[in-house]
């Protein structure tokens, strides 16, 4: 498993040249929210206070449909905190890779926890088999945190002077960089079957139901089924044993522990 | 210039930070059992795919209604996946979305 672990250098280079689409998507979509949020009546301290204080693209954007509408603000925070409860998701994903990560630096990464950061930052863990928080940092701040904030700045500022962001395309950033970095993480059966899986999910939970719970069924559900057929060998390692590096050997190094951890799934 | 709706930043804000932080803070993680921790490591292509399949799948109405929506955002999001795959670049396959999205609604096609 070691053996198949790239070095640090080169996955950091993969995550920079990655990091430029997301720096794209980041900076497209906080522009179409500046926009948004101009139109809808922010001054631009609200709508910036909004892209550093909620910092997720999907709660802000239904913010501003929320206000527009007249919803009152205890809903909007319910509905806030029930659009953006996939984090639990990814936070969960990423809590093995940083065990030994320092509490308070976990505290400061979890509010840089995005989409983007995620996407980037697990994949770079995986091709080198542990956590680096230049990675995590890169991807949460260089790349999406300083665009989308910029970008929410620009959007007021520039105002009227873009009609219809549209029509540049600029809607569908969102969608295929998500799905190029959900392709970046699909190297085995498992990962394939909880894929499509999760995706089919959560568009038929999406139309039934509601969308940001579609996202979360499709999230919960997607693994769920792909645990359940036989796995391949692993191409991606696991995260760090607290163990040690058993990952190396194939097997435990502590006969106390499980014998399951850190063999290939 | 208005500041009324950064106090609902701040808490909607509040909102977000237990779902990003929980598990992340929790403590007992680095003893999460096997099947726990494969569990977890398929959350992500799961999330991501059902974000990408819902963004391009969908139109989400202001009211939260979901229809399904064919259109060329299924061509633009189907060439990055191939561009990525066969570039591994992210960049250019995001590049290429916007373009075929761009000229595709330029010309009446979408």
């Amino acid at each position: 498993m070691a053996a198949i672990a790239e070095s640090i250098g080169p996955s950091r280079r993969r995550l920079v040249v990655d990091g430029l689409g997301i720096v794209a998507s980041a900076a497209g979509f906080g522009l179409v929210y500046g926009l948004s949020a101009r139109q809808a009546g922010f001054s631009l301290v609200e709508a910036v206070a909004m892209s550093v204080l909620v910092f997720a693209g999907a709660a802000q954007f239904a913010a501003v449909g929320y206000l527009g509408q007249g919803l009152g603000w205890p809903a909007i925070v319910v509905l806030t905190a029930f659009l953006n409860a996939r984090h639990l998701l990814y936070s969960a994903s990423l809590a093995p890779w940083l065990s030994r990560t320092p509490r308070p630096t976990k505290a400061a990464m979890a509010h840089l926890l995005t989409d983007e950061a995620f996407a980037l930052s697990i994949a770079h863990f995986r091709r080198i088999g542990r956590a680096d928080l230049f990675g995590y940092w890169y991807g949460a701040i260089v790349t999406t945190f300083i665009p989308w904030n910029v970008a929410t700045i620009g959007g007021v500022l520039l105002g009227g002077a873009i009609a219809d962001p549209r029509s540049l395309g600029l809607d569908v950033v969102f969608p295929a960089a998500m799905a190029g970095l959900a392709l970046g993480l699909t190297v085995g059966r498992r990962e394939m079957v909880a894929a499509a899986t999760g995706a089919a999910i959560a568009v038929l939970a999406s139309l039934a139901w509601d969308p940001a719970g579609g996202i979360i069924l499709g999230g919960l559900g997607g693994p769920l089924v792909a645990m359940a057929i036989p796995g391949t060998a692993a191409t991606t390692p696991l995260p760090p044993s607290p163990f040690g590096d058993l990952e190396a050997v194939g097997r435990p190094a502590d006969p106390g522990g499980d014998p399951e951890i850190g063999v290939a799934p | 210039m208005t500041t009324d709706l950064v106090l609902l930043a701040i808490l909607m804000g509040a909102a977000t930070y237990p779902s990003r932080a929980i598990p992340l803070l929790a403590p007992g993680v680095e003893r999460l059992p096997p099947r726990v921790i494969e569990y977890l490591r398929l959350v992500g292509p799961a999330v991501l795919a059902a974000l990408a399949a819902t963004g391009t799948m969908l139109v989400v109405d202001d009211a939260r209604r979901a229809t399904f929506h064919v259109g060329i955002e299924w061509l633009a999001v189907g060439a990055c996946l191939v561009l990525v795959r066969w570039r591994h670049n992210l960049f250019v396959g995001l590049l290429a979305a916007v373009a075929i999205t761009a000229v595709a609604r330029a010309i009446g096609l979408a």
